[in-house]
């Protein structure tokens, strides 16, 4: 048990913790859907310093359970910010916790992996009984959080790359063509959907348990399958669809989407350790042998030995050879476990909405 | 893709001597380069005209030159080792610039040497103004807006569309010399005709001002398959106008958002590859508009720099090393990260701490010059801390600077919480203008109530900064109401939250009762269980385990991680009997670089944690200076990223309980320490504390050499003022005046009369009973001998004695000095050696001991003893081709001089000259005239086997260039003017042309020399400012009128120091240059590795032995 101070929300938080380690992107992890479940701990000692900014919003709400940090910034500092993070917080029901050996937690969780833990104000209550609570409390992989998530209603996005503060398109259409293609939100983060319509890609949003036929009834060109929180075993009806989807219309996935389409191939996931959540993982294109920094969220994995011949491995993590990016040699499909959209992270892996392009217009090389 | 094959040989230039914007960071990056890339295989040709750097250690690199880093030079290297390859990018601009001019020159083509690290093409593309902003241009970037100019007229037609204030900067320079911001159109000129003639290419670029815009620095590397990382994120503290060598700097950059940094990344990245640094480090620096966000880019420098030096330190990436590896065809995947050893270098480091850089100025030492920050780089060191958090780090990095704060507040002679003496419109222009005292100018406002908006308007300091500044000041309020009884009012719930906030035992001792001490504040907060936990740097904020015990202290946790990972696989094999067996001894560095104490004595630490290393000691280095080679994870077996102070460094100690504590090695810093950690339990090893306070103190010290037969000059102490001028009126002027325990003469004076005596104890009233000024008879004309010792208790071998080229009277540290003398005679010799055998023993020396005598006569006089390493053994060193101070760390854990193999080379076959550097060019309207307070900020040995050749070379590598033909300038007080008769006659026989004023041209025309007459400066027009301004004249002889300087030497001498004119100051240096000038016009100059001149010892030793 540790002693901090508390800020945000006054409620309990229960949740699994895990570390990220990005030194910037505070806001778009809090807005990450694929947080649900997770309390997160940032390394970063100093967090809530630039504030908050509505532009910055990678959902509608905060999903995640609770925050862990060394320092939560009491005022910030940025011409864009339009709030305090403490208010941010509260506002949206989050509890956080502040002033505990950050350092010494990440290392506990590096060495014994990802634990539930409780965030509360009780100080009444036993160590024992506080444990208990969070005993009965459930792990990430029993709940279905990608239904928590997702959106209720298909819909129509049409935001590209609005904000100056934004990186250069990743790739234009060269095409006549204006390709049509339908994203699922298995908890999309926003900068995935900005970046596909900054392509000129006409992109639709239809809810993660919307069957392949519902899509393809709609004839798109495409099918995009997002990021999404917990274990990808629990979102059958997806690997259901995409089963289905990839025999019919290129696919690209992105983290979620990525294990989802693993396990259409046959291949299977596991739970990692403590995964990867951070802005600074190092990323093999095994195709052009060039590294890209990535920002990474993921405690699952693809399991290469599982993955059968029909797939490639196209990507692989330089410090620990997990696997980071899959293709189909027959079909038009192709996913990346890291996220290419970055928001936060680096924008080293922009190209690879590019390659998705070249695959709707039928250019792209196949490995 | 492994390194190339077609390369066998590289060359690596260093950066040469330590000045002001070019420190020991190039010695860190340059031997991290040796290392690695001869560990690969490659033969590594070596230049550096700088004694007191790790590299130019013979072991570096297998041919290694001291010898002046100039293209001529160079170029002679060139011929003789035939390299494959040179690799400028490791020295900073010296070897940049150097480089450049070989090619320029053909020399590269011509020998067919590969410039790798960067290209010519690249370098011209990133150091050239308008190729720079073209390069943006086409990536999309934004620059200021600007204009070239390569003349004055030129200047002020760009002026007409820039519009004032603007920032003007000077092409191909460092540190910023020469640029500035004008804000009217006087400045305007000044910089403008200062800044043409710095400028290697007289380039000037005239820039719309952004000051007040917040400054980043990224820190990016690149392979050759370009993969790009960024290493690290700096933010600085200080908005734009201030250098950022001078600013406050914090890594990482903490009011950016996400967005807003990933554009900087993407913009560093572009640049780079535009720019087409192919492989290795760079750094590109930004502005950005807090109102809007706007980007611009300020410059990129295609090399390592002080900056990567810090991001290495900050992140534990070895920049410099990955860069070198990158230069010869590995690329980032290939590479290992040497902390986790399990993960690669292609990755970008992620921090889970904050460092806070603080600049240490040197305005003390210049009282003329002014303290205003600006665009060009005025610092002499700084103080890297790590903290928790900003509050930790900020307050870790002021204590270390050692500038008598203790942290935030606790300014010296000021009480905490202190407002009354200041209201807010004397605390604005404070805040306005930079300084060197800005910072606490802050608290002052924050005391008086100023907000952080008001704050911020004056400074353009981020708010973010500001408020973090608050809470320090809010919570040193909350430590003084619960201290007002004592110690014990403050409770474990306090103390946590204090400590946590940085602050350190003094400054809680100062909110305690009269009598408290930080020893009473430390015992508390042990009692109450608060210590610090030791964490890691580890690249990887504890993502993958950490190989490398490179730790910092701090209140942010509970967690210790000293010896969280084995240490077995990083210690070097070590036979099972050597006496070290894995016993900890610590080595405390030096803290910050400054006048007086630099690289020399980081070097002797260096040696000292080596030597130990190879003897099995596991060593332990606790240092605050991110520049130097002591600070790399690589040089001991254990760092402590720590302020030197009693507190942290008993932290350390109480942590790891080591077997030895060595106090002798860096400088007055540890010296200072070592009463109180000796009094506290610390196990000091070497001489003696009681020793060291022996030689200090004057009385101990006069009983001492008079009970061994060693004369003084006539001397006395004063507590008082009135007890000064009574010692003087005894003692007989002129006398030497100082304060007790100081390093670098600080505040030493010549005085030649009462008036002045008067007038110096006005300007320097802090002494006491308990710290006496002292006041010695100053002996006129006398030569002054540095020698360093070696001692094992028992016997006490001389390692060198160096004649001093200028008379006593002139600091040693700024004196050139030749060893061996190259006037005195045998005798002398002989009666300093055994006077400084029969002190070392009386002082019970244990290790190493520097002592400084003065030659009247026949009559040998004691000025100094230093029961320490001091700033010739570097020198002494290379001139003798052993390691003194490696040798004396052996000694000091209990080996002898036998085992070690000591060998007395009082005579080597050749001459080695130590010449100073100084920054009087950064420093505009100081007069460069010589004294006993040191002022050089580095030096150079020049070695030769003739004196006058050494003395050459030490001129050139020391910067000044030597002319072969033209006007010499002369003029020389009355009592000079016979003795410079025949030297200036020799000059005219070589062909100079001789300039003077009125007196001294008609005694040396009654003498027979042909001499031009000039003005003085009150005599009319053209006069000898415009001589010197036009660069008519070459070389400038000029010795100062004995008492009181002339207001027209003065200009003479600043304006020489401004215009990059060697000026001579006295008479035996004037004599040394003749003689050196005289053989070099005789034949060419010689080049030789100093391999082959250490061969020499060992061929004349073994004829010895055969005799």
């Amino acid at each position: 048990m540790l002693v901090g101070r508390g800020f945000g929300s006054e409620a309990d938080g229960f949740g699994e913790l895990i570390f990220n380690t990005s030194m910037t992107g505070y806001q778009e992890i809090l807005t990450d859907p694929s947080y649900r479940g997770q309390m997160v701990l940032f390394t970063q000692p100093h967090i809530g310093n630039y504030g908050v900014c509505s532009e910055d919003e990678e959902s509608t709400k905060l999903w995640m359970s609770g925050l862990v940090v060394r320092e939560a910034c009491q005022r910030a500092s940025n011409f864009r910010s339009g709030s305090e993070l403490h208010d941010y917080l509260a506002q949206h029901n989050v509890p956080g916790i502040e002033g505990v050996d950050t350092r010494m937690l990440t290392r506990r969780i590096r060495d014994h992996g990802e634990q539930r833990v409780l965030i509360t104000r009780d100080m009444e209550s036993s160590e024992a009984a506080l444990i208990e609570r969070i005993k009965q409390s459930p792990r990430v992989a029993d709940v279905d959080h990608v239904l928590k998530v997702t959106t209720d209603t298909q819909y129509a996005w049409q935001k590209g790359y609005e904000s100056e503060f934004s990186a250069p398109a990743p790739h234009l259409m060269t095409g006549q063509k204006k390709h049509r293609i339908i994203a699922y939100d298995f908890g999309i983060k926003r900068n995935i959907l900005r970046s596909l319509t900054a392509c000129g890609l006409d992109v639709t949003v239809v809810p993660a348990n919307t069957p392949a036929e519902a899509v393809l009834e709609q004839k798109p060109d495409g099918v995009f399958l997002s990021n999404g929180p917990g274990d990808p075993e629990v979102c059958a009806y997806g690997i259901e669809a995409a089963k289905r989807l990839v025999q019919a219309v290129p696919v690209f996935g992105i983290c979620l989407g990525h294990q989802l389409l693993a396990h259409v191939f046959g291949g299977k996931t596991y739970k990692m350790g403590f995964g990867h959540h951070g802005g600074n993982q190092p990323v093999i294109d095994l195709t052009t042998d060039k590294v890209e920094i990535t920002s990474q969220n993921h405690s699952y994995a693809v399991d290469a030995a599982s993955l059968p011949d029909s797939v490639v491995v196209t990507h692989k993590n330089l410090n620990d050879d997990t696997v980071e990016g899959l293709r189909h040699k027959e079909l038009p499909v192709f996913s990346v476990q890291y996220h290419p959209e970055a928001a936060p992270g680096p924008h080293d892996s922009l190209y690879l909405f590019k390659r998705f392009i070249e695959m709707l217009e039928g250019t792209g090389t196949r490995v | 893709m492994p390194r190339r094959e077609d390369l066998k040989s590289i060359l690596i230039l260093g950066s040469g001597p330590i000045v002001i914007g070019q420190a020991c960071e190039f010695d860190y990056s340059g031997v991290q380069a040796c290392k690695s890339l001869r560990a690969d295989g490659y033969r590594i040709v070596l230049i550096n005209s700088n004694p007191a750097t790790i590299m130019t250690d013979p072991e570096m690199a297998d041919r290694t030159y001291i010898e002046p880093i100039t293209p001529d030079v160079v170029a002679k290297i060139i011929e003789q080792e035939r390299p494959d390859a040179i690799l400028p990018t490791l020295g900073g601009q010296t070897a940049l610039n150097c480089a450049m001019q070989l090619h320029d020159q053909g020399v590269l083509d011509k020998f067919d040497v590969e410039m790798i690290g960067a290209t010519p093409e690249a370098i011209i593309k990133a150091e050239g103004r308008q190729e720079f902003r073209e390069a943006m241009g086409k990536i999309g970037l934004n620059c200021c807006r600007s204009k070239l100019a390569y003349s004055m007229s030129e200047a002020r037609t760009a002026l007409d569309d820039i519009g004032l204030p603007c920032v003007i900067r000077p092409g191909f320079t460092m540190g910023g010399s020469g640029g500035g911001i004008a804000y009217n159109l006087e400045e305007f000129e000044d910089i403008c005709t200062r800044g043409l003639m710095m400028s290697l290419n007289s380039e000037l670029l005239i820039e719309e001002s952004i000051v007040g815009w917040k400054e980043y620095e990224l820190e990016v590397v690149r392979d050759k398959n370009d993969n790009c990382i960024i290493v690290c994120s700096i933010e600085n503290f200080d908005a734009m106008g201030v250098h950022t060598g001078d600013s406050i700097t914090v890594a990482p950059a903490q009011t950016l958002s996400d967005r807003e940094y990933q554009l900087l990344r993407d913009a560093s990245i572009a640049t780079l590859r535009e720019i087409g640094v192919d492989t290795g480090g760079s750094n590109v620096q930004f502005a950005i508009n807090p109102r809007d966000g706007r980007i611009i880019v300020i410059e990129m420098n295609p090399r390592v720099s002080r900056s990567s030096a810090l991001a290495s330190k900050a992140t534990g990436f070895p920049i410099a090393k990955i860069a070198a590896k990158l230069a010869v065809g590995y690329t980032l995947d290939e590479l290992d990260n040497d902390i986790t050893k399990i993960t690669k270098a292609c990755f970008e480091p992620t921090i889970d701490y904050c460092v806070v850089k603080f600049p240490r100025w040197a305005f003390e030492k210049f009282p003329t010059a002014d303290p205003v920050l600006t665009t060009q780089m005025k610092s002499v060191g700084e103080c890297m801390a790590i903290g928790g958090t900003f509050k930790e780090a900020m307050q870790k990095a002021l204590r270390g600077l050692e500038t008598g704060r203790n942290g935030y507040g606790n300014v010296p002679g000021k009480p905490n919480c202190s407002a009354d003496e200041f209201d807010v419109e004397s605390i604005r222009p404070h805040l306005a203008t930079p300084r060197d005292d800005r910072i606490d100018w802050i608290r002052n406002a924050m005391l008086v109530g100023m907000s952080v908006e008001d704050i911020f308007e004056y400074t353009n300091i981020d708010p973010w900064f500001l408020d973090q500044l608050e809470e320090l000041v809010e919570h040193e309020k909350l430590i003084v109401a619960a201290a007002a009884k004592g110690v014990a009012g403050i409770d474990e719930h306090l103390m946590r939250h204090t400590k946590q906030f940085g602050f350190s035992d003094r400054q809680i001792a100062a909110a305690c009762p009269d009598g408290t001490t930080d020893w009473d504040v430390r015992a508390h907060r042990k009692t109450l269980g608060i210590i610090p936990a030791f964490k890691r740097v580890d690249t990887c904020a504890g993502e993958y385990p950490s190989q490398t015990p490179y730790l910092y202290s701090t209140y942010a946790g509970t967690e210790d991680e000293v010896e969280s990972a084995p240490t077995a696989g990083v210690i070097p094999t070590s036979t099972p009997t050597a006496p070290g067996n894995g016993k900890r001894v610590v080595v405390l560095g030096g803290g910050p670089n400054r006048i007086g104490q630099g690289i020399e004595f980081d070097y002797c630490c260096v040696h000292a944690a080596m030597a130990l290393r190879e003897l099995g000691y596991e060593t332990v280095m606790v240092n605050s200076n991110p520049e130097t080679v002591s600070t790399d994870f690589d040089t001991s077996d254990m760092l402590f990223f720590e302020p030197l102070t009693h507190e942290d460094v008993m932290n350390v100690i109480d942590r790891i309980e080591p077997h030895g504590v060595i106090v002798q090695f860096g400088g007055q810093t540890p010296l200072n320490l070592a009463r109180g950690l000796k009094d506290h339990g610390a196990p000091l090893v070497g001489t003696s504390v009681d020793s060291i306070d022996t030689a200090e103190d004057r009385e101990l010290f006069s009983k001492l050499i008079t009970k061994i037969g060693i004369d003084q000059p006539p001397n006395g102490l004063a507590a008082t003022a009135e007890q000064a001028l009574a010692a003087a009126a005894t003692i007989g002027y002129p006398v030497l005046v100082r304060p007790s325990f100081v390093l670098g003469g600080r505040a030493m004076e010549i005085v030649y009369d009462k008036t002045t005596l008067a007038d110096y104890l006005k300007r320097n009233p802090h002494f006491s009973k308990e710290s006496p000024l002292l006041v010695d008879k100053f002996l006129d004309a006398a030569i002054e001998v540095d020698v360093d010792a070696i001692s094992d208790g028992n016997e006490v071998i001389i390692g060198g004695i160096m004649e001093h080229i200028e008379e006593a009277g002139i600091h040693s540290g700024d004196s050139s000095c030749s060893l061996p003398p190259y006037t005195l005679s045998d005798g002398i010799i002989q009666d300093i050696s055994e006077k400084t055998r029969t002190l070392a023993k009386a002082l019970n020396v244990v290790g190493l001991m520097n002592v400084q005598w003065a030659v009247r006569g026949a009559k040998v006089f004691i000025i100094e003893a230093n029961p320490r390493a001091s700033r010739t053994v570097p020198f002494v060193s290379k001139a003798i081709g052993q390691p003194l101070a490696k040798m004396a760390a052996r000694v000091m854990l209990g080996e002898t001089l036998k085992d070690v193999g000591v060998i007395e080379r009082l005579e080597p076959p050749f001459f080695s000259v130590k010449a100073p550097v100084f920054p009087f060019g950064k420093f505009q309207g100081v007069d460069t005239v010589l004294g006993p307070e040191m002022k050089s900020t580095g030096e150079v040995m020049g070695i030769d086997a003739r004196f006058g050749c050494a003395f050459a070379k030490a001129m050139v590598g020391a910067g000044n260039t030597l002319p072969r033909d033209g006007k010499v300038f002369v003029s020389v007080r009355d009592e000079d003017k016979r003795l410079i008769l025949p030297l200036i006659d020799r000059m005219a026989g070589l062909g100079y042309e001789i300039v003077a004023t009125a007196g001294t041209a008609r005694a040396l025309q009654n003498a027979g020399i042909t001499v031009e007459r000039v003005f003085k400066i009150h005599e009319g027009r053209p006069h000898v400012l415009d001589l010197i301004v036009n660069r008519e004249c070459r070389l400038i002889i000029n010795t100062p009128s004995g008492r009181r300087e002339r207001s027209d030497d003065r200009l003479i001498r600043s304006s020489a120091a401004t215009h990059c004119i060697p000026c001579i100051t006295t008479l035996a240096a004037a004599s040394a240059t003749i003689q050196g000038l005289e053989m070099w016009m005789k034949q060419p100059l010689e080049v030789t590795a100093v391999q082959d001149h250490h061969k020499a010892f060992a061929v004349e030793e073994t004829e010895e032995q055969m005799q």
